[in-house]
């Protein structure tokens, strides 16, 4: 525990000490904050066109019409964007070397693995939290309801938790940044479309494709449903790839 | 404090590490000596723990490298042949990070970490970061994080190498007055630092262990076949001397003659009857002895099937 809070510690200051993160935070606040203000404006819009007809007008709701397709864009800019912010983590340390020094001191491969992965999750809750404006907005001027969007920032952070480890376990096979970006890159794109094709697909791989698919199990919590399955879902691919990691440097072993 | 037994390592098909012993005891500083590529730094990953052994075993601190990897790198301190930094911190970040890295108990980093800096002579740049410091510099952080849990072993791959003449001495002092609390094990291909430095010595070349043990006994092993110098007054002829029996050369060598035996014991005998003989006075006679240099020269170039 001690090993892996030290590296914590020292991933977030790194992130901290460098560009990389305030740059990667700063595109995508920008982002969500453009999504964001079209989706108000367009929702005030028509907030004034539907004033008129009381029955209309209950059916317009802030969560279903503002946060939820808000999430939904946001989990996609982390989706390009975590990639960038993960490669670094164990590329950088087999090319320069310091990667001899977490081998040699007296602290467990897990202890580096949930190390690093929680001083990445540290970026992605700075992230989240930072958005928490949207929400203020919100309340400020609506009355949203409270649970759906706090499913939706639990989601999203289930979601970055999962994009964390497979970063983490691509940039842990090889030395280089980009190509750890680009295979983590790929591999979330193809978890990505995994239901696109799952419509196209027979009735018995369509099931399968939709439960592998990122998105199918995220679409529930902005509207204020959380499934034990989604849950597990994200849970299960983090632990998954966290642990590809560490089998893939107990692997040294026998290379 | 160190024991190595039958350690080898493979890269595939390639043999680095050829089933090689040596043992190593508490409070001494031993050199590891060998060409570029003859498995130094291989041998070092392995009692790190840093690359496991294809065979064989290492116990370091008492404690096998491979079945009790945490207990036994709690001991170690290493520094790589190229020091691990990350140059986004500060000299003192660093090292505490190490410190941390390494268990030393939060009551006591403190003054852990600014008795490592001061010790490797870092005081003046703890402030500053990694990434702006000179070779030099870095590599004293190398050896600042290797010492700051005040391991009982000390695993050093060239320490001094890129350093500049007056900064080999010092870290040579430095690692001179680790002995005797700490055993330190540290790899050269730079011969004048193992005689200066180390109570012994393992020399490896091609994977293989060549020789190992304290200077003393390396020297005496592997020291010229036999012969000795001598001096007299009137001073000696050395054609005289080649046709005596027993002798197989005699070269003259500044004010005496360095003689060498075919048969040392006959050669002796005959020798001193001829001194009689001639009724010269004996300046000086003494055994010659090889340098380290000598004897490591002869190893390697032995094994490359060349000059003898």
């Amino acid at each position: 525990m001690r090993g892996m809070w030290a590296i914590t510690k020292k991933e977030i200051k790194t992130y901290l000490t460098s560009p990389i993160a305030y740059v990667l935070i700063a595109v995508f606040l920008l982002i969500s904050g453009y999504f964001f203000y079209n989706m108000i404006w367009w929702f005030n819009s028509q907030s004034i066109a539907m004033s008129r007809n009381p029955y209309y007008m209950k059916q317009l709701n802030i969560n279903r019409f503002v946060y939820e397709p808000l999430f939904h864009n946001i989990s996609v800019i982390l989706l390009l964007i975590f990639p960038l912010l993960t490669m670094r983590l164990f590329a950088e340390e087999k090319r320069t070397g310091t990667e001899e020094l977490l081998y040699t001191s007296s602290i467990t491969n897990g202890e580096i693995v949930y190390g690093k992965f929680f001083g990445a999750t540290f970026v992605l809750f700075i992230m989240l939290l930072l958005t928490g404006v949207y929400a203020v907005f919100g309340y400020l001027y609506s009355k949203p309801e409270t649970i759906p969007l706090l499913l939706g920032y639990l989601g999203l952070f289930l979601m970055g938790i999962a994009f964390i480890g497979i970063g983490i376990f691509f940039s842990s096979i090889t030395e280089s940044q980009v190509v750890a970006a680009s295979l983590s890159f790929g591999m979330l794109l193809l978890l990505w479309v995994l239901s696109w094709s799952g419509q196209a697909a027979g009735p018995s791989l369509k099931p399968i494709l939709n439960y592998l698919s990122f998105f199918e199990h995220f679409k529930d919590m902005p509207r204020g449903v959380l499934n034990l399955t989604d849950l597990v879902y994200y849970l299960s691919v983090t632990y998954f790839f966290l642990f590809l990691t560490q089998s893939y440097m107990e692997s040294r072993r026998w290379r | 404090m160190i024991e190595v037994n039958n350690l080898t390592r493979k890269y595939g098909e390639k043999v680095a590490v050829n089933r090689i012993s040596f043992s190593v005891e508490k409070g001494k500083i031993w050199g590891f000596l060998g060409p570029n590529g003859a498995g130094k730094t291989t041998t070092m990953r392995i009692l790190t723990g840093y690359l496991p052994p294809t065979e064989g075993s290492a116990k370091v601190a008492g404690f096998d490298i491979t079945k009790e990897p945490l207990k036994a790198k709690k001991h170690i301190g290493y520094l790589p042949e190229i020091p691990p930094l990350y140059n986004e911190m500060t000299v003192k970040g660093y090292v505490n990070f190490v410190a941390e890295l390494k268990g030393v108990p939060s009551k006591e980093r403190k003054k852990a970490v600014s008795q490592a800096i001061e010790k490797a002579g870092l005081s003046n740049v703890a402030g500053r970061l990694i990434k702006n410091l000179s070779k030099g510099y870095r590599q004293r952080v190398g050896i600042a994080q290797a010492i700051v849990n005040n391991p009982d072993i000390l695993i050093l791959d060239e320490p001094t190498i890129g350093l500049d003449p007056a900064q080999i001495i010092e870290i040579r002092e430095l690692i001179k007055s680790l002995k005797g609390e700490h055993t330190v094990i540290l790899s050269t291909h730079i011969l004048p630092e193992v005689t200066q430095t180390c109570d012994g010595v393992v020399i490896i070349n091609e994977g293989q262990l060549r020789a190992s043990g304290t200077l003393e006994e390396i020297q005496e092993r592997f020291s010229e076949e036999s012969g000795i110098y001598l001096e007299t007054e009137p001073s000696l002829a050395v054609e005289e001397l080649m046709n005596i029996e027993g002798i197989k050369e005699a070269v003259s060598s500044g004010e005496g003659v360095k003689i060498f035996w075919e048969e040392e014991e006959k050669g002796n005998k005959n020798l001193n009857e001829f001194i009689r003989t001639k009724g010269l006075n004996i300046n000086e006679w003494k055994r010659l002895t090889s340098t380290l240099e000598d004897i490591y020269l002869k190893i390697v170039a032995s094994d490359k099937g060349g000059v003898k």
